[in-house]
């Protein structure tokens, strides 16, 4: 499966990343060879065997509901850019 | 021809753990802002989630609680988007693997007036196909205008758990969904999983509403984004129905939208939304290993889980012989209906309808009028239960519970002991009463003769002499007989 200047662009959209046309198709010609290799994999047959959502075979260890973590906000604050009244600041988000 | 109205819920609740879904920072609400934020929440480079016992053990509990398949391994998935009450760029759901299946809830429906009103007018029972339910992370919130151009973001909320209840699209009229909504928000509080606070966002509705010839494929629908009450759920979704129906009769067409709801002018309209906002690129998140539930632990759950408000109503339906209406008021909360049963046990099944009249009646009116809940109400069930039994007992009549639950209310006490210091105890001695009716008689000779020549009228003028002589004391049942007996001459 081969890739358009299209979707790469479509893809670098929605991850936010700003990619010139060199960047876009270097990027294109990666992304198609990853998509080869699944093309590949699709190609082997799996019928018969559980899928799989995580590389190990094991499951999710689950944590009592204890308040562990204690407020650290000023130290947390102090590396942000912007912040007021205890708020993180940001450009403002219009919607 | 009839337009048929389809409606489909997402219903979001925040679960009421201590503690966020992945981490240990505290989900106390109205904490000073991100206080309750911390590494994990704030999304900081080299955290991992840490899945919240609690909050597994309350989605399985609601599971349980609709007659859902609990999914032995569920998996949780990344969903893409960015803004800033979501640091991470992505939020931590379900996708494919939820972990709760399909289940259903029993509703009754109170049909409301408007535009998109059921089937009559009589409130009926239906049932409620749900789809589905997952568990997700909550996102921070944004506080506009704090200062200029720049947007302020609370991360306190953010990794609050929350279970995504999903429908089927089987409702039909605002009052159906608006029903299903109360049952659900009934269900979720009565289990205990959910405060069910829709002024704090406890408890969040998304409508989707599409019109349709009655027989035809489902029209395009429109998705009304969080309604946080049962009154705007009604005026969003008549509102909406109107527009989608007047739309397609001057021959446009419904485009796939997501709709807000402004109650100050009681329309819908389209959120601005970019053409890729929905493209969110779901994957299992590698961060965290399946979700693996084992039978020993649905058990455990299932071992917690009270009586269910649907096998409530059938119980006090059957066993009692309520009427529908009675069972449903009396389940309207666990708190109410574990009062109704505290003094059920106190005064027997025989006298259950005595108990669900006073509470529906006197109980719930006196509540509304001094605005309290029936949790906080200052009568205990227990000292009820004493008032019930001398009602049913015949200590007191009808006027004097009256006084003594007035008493009770104000001033407390028992009913024995009020009974006894208002002189409210009702004169039953057949001896008694005989006297009363004779002494009546002999200073009404006049009317006896009128009486006993067929003006039959004159009978509640004597049982008016006779409760005025007894100063009100005298058992009216009996009263009434003694009284038919001695006029008879």
């Amino acid at each position: 499966m081969s890739l358009t200047t299209q979707d790469v662009q479509k893809i670098a959209r929605l991850a936010r990343l700003a990619m010139d046309d060199t960047e876009i198709a270097a990027a294109r010609a990666q992304l198609s060879g990853i998509f080869e290799l699944i093309a590949e994999m699709q190609a082997v047959d799996t019928s018969g065997i559980e899928p799989m959502s995580h590389a190990q075979e094991l499951s999710q260890r689950l944590r009592q509901d204890v308040v562990t973590e204690p407020n650290q906000r000023e130290a947390f604050q102090a590396i942000a850019p912007q912040v007021e009244g205890g708020l993180y600041l940001v450009p403002q988000v219009i919607e | 021809m009839k337009w048929e109205i389809v409606i489909g819920l997402e219903v979001h609740t925040q679960l009421s753990t201590h503690t966020k879904i992945f981490s240990g920072a505290s989900t106390a609400f109205g904490a000073e802002p991100n206080t309750q934020a911390d590494a994990v929440s704030i999304a900081l480079p080299g955290v991992l989630p840490v899945l919240n016992q609690g909050a597994v053990e309350r989605a399985i509990k609601f599971g349980l609680a609709v007659g859902a398949h609990i999914a032995p391994r569920s998996v949780f998935a990344r969903k893409n988007y960015f803004y800033p009450d979501l640091p991470k760029g992505y939020q931590i759901s379900q996708m494919d693997l939820p972990v709760v299946g399909q289940g259903a809830l029993t509703i009754q429906v109170e049909p409301l007036s408007g535009p998109s009103t059921g089937s009559g007018l009589k409130p009926y029972e239906k049932t409620v196909r749900i789809i589905r339910a997952h568990l997700e992370e909550d996102a921070g919130k944004s506080v506009h205008g704090a200062t200029q151009n720049l947007t302020g973001i609370d991360l306190n909320r953010a990794g609050t758990p929350l279970l995504e209840i999903v429908s089927e699209p089987d409702m039909r009229s605002a009052a159906e969904a608006v029903a299903y909504a109360k049952a659900l928000h009934t269900v979720v509080r009565w289990i205990g999983i959910c405060d069910g606070n829709m002024q704090e966002g406890s408890f969040r509705c998304d409508v989707n509403v599409s019109v349709r010839r009655p027989g035809e494929p489902l029209g395009t629908r429109r998705e009304i984004k969080n309604l946080n009450s049962f009154k705007f759920m009604q005026q969003a979704i008549d509102f909406e129905v109107q527009w989608q129906i007047d739309t397609l009769e001057s021959g446009g067409k419904i485009q796939q939208a997501t709709i807000l709801f402004n109650p100050d002018t009681g329309e819908t309209r389209s959120m601005r939304s970019k053409e890729d906002a929905h493209d969110y690129r779901y994957f299992p998140d590698p961060d965290l290993l399946p979700l693996d539930i084992t039978p020993a632990m649905i058990e455990a759950v299932r071992a917690t889980l009270p009586e269910l408000p649907q096998a409530k109503r059938e119980r006090y339906t059957h066993e009692f012989g309520l009427s529908a209406y009675d069972a449903a008021s009396l389940t309207s909360s666990r708190e109410m209906a574990e009062f109704f049963d505290a003094s059920v046990t106190m005064v027997g099944a025989a006298n259950a309808k005595l108990a669900a009249n006073w509470l529906i009646g006197e109980v719930s009116a006196q509540l509304n009028r001094d605005g309290l809940d029936i949790a906080k109400c200052p009568i205990s069930a227990a000292q009820f239960g004493g008032m019930l039994a001398r009602i049913a007992d015949g200590t007191i009549s009808n006027s004097g519970a009256k006084e003594v639950f007035r008493a009770l209310w104000s001033e407390g006490g028992t009913a024995d002991a009020i009974i006894d210091a208002k002189g409210l105890k009702q004169v039953s001695d057949s001896g008694a009463i005989e006297q009363i009716v004779a002494d009546v008689m002999a200073a009404n000779a006049d009317k006896v003769a009128e009486y006993r020549s067929g003006k039959d009228k004159l009978f509640g003028f004597f049982v008016g002499a006779a409760m005025k002589a007894s100063q009100g004391k005298a058992n009216p049942a009996q009263l009434n007989e003694v009284l038919k007996q001695k006029l008879a001459g």
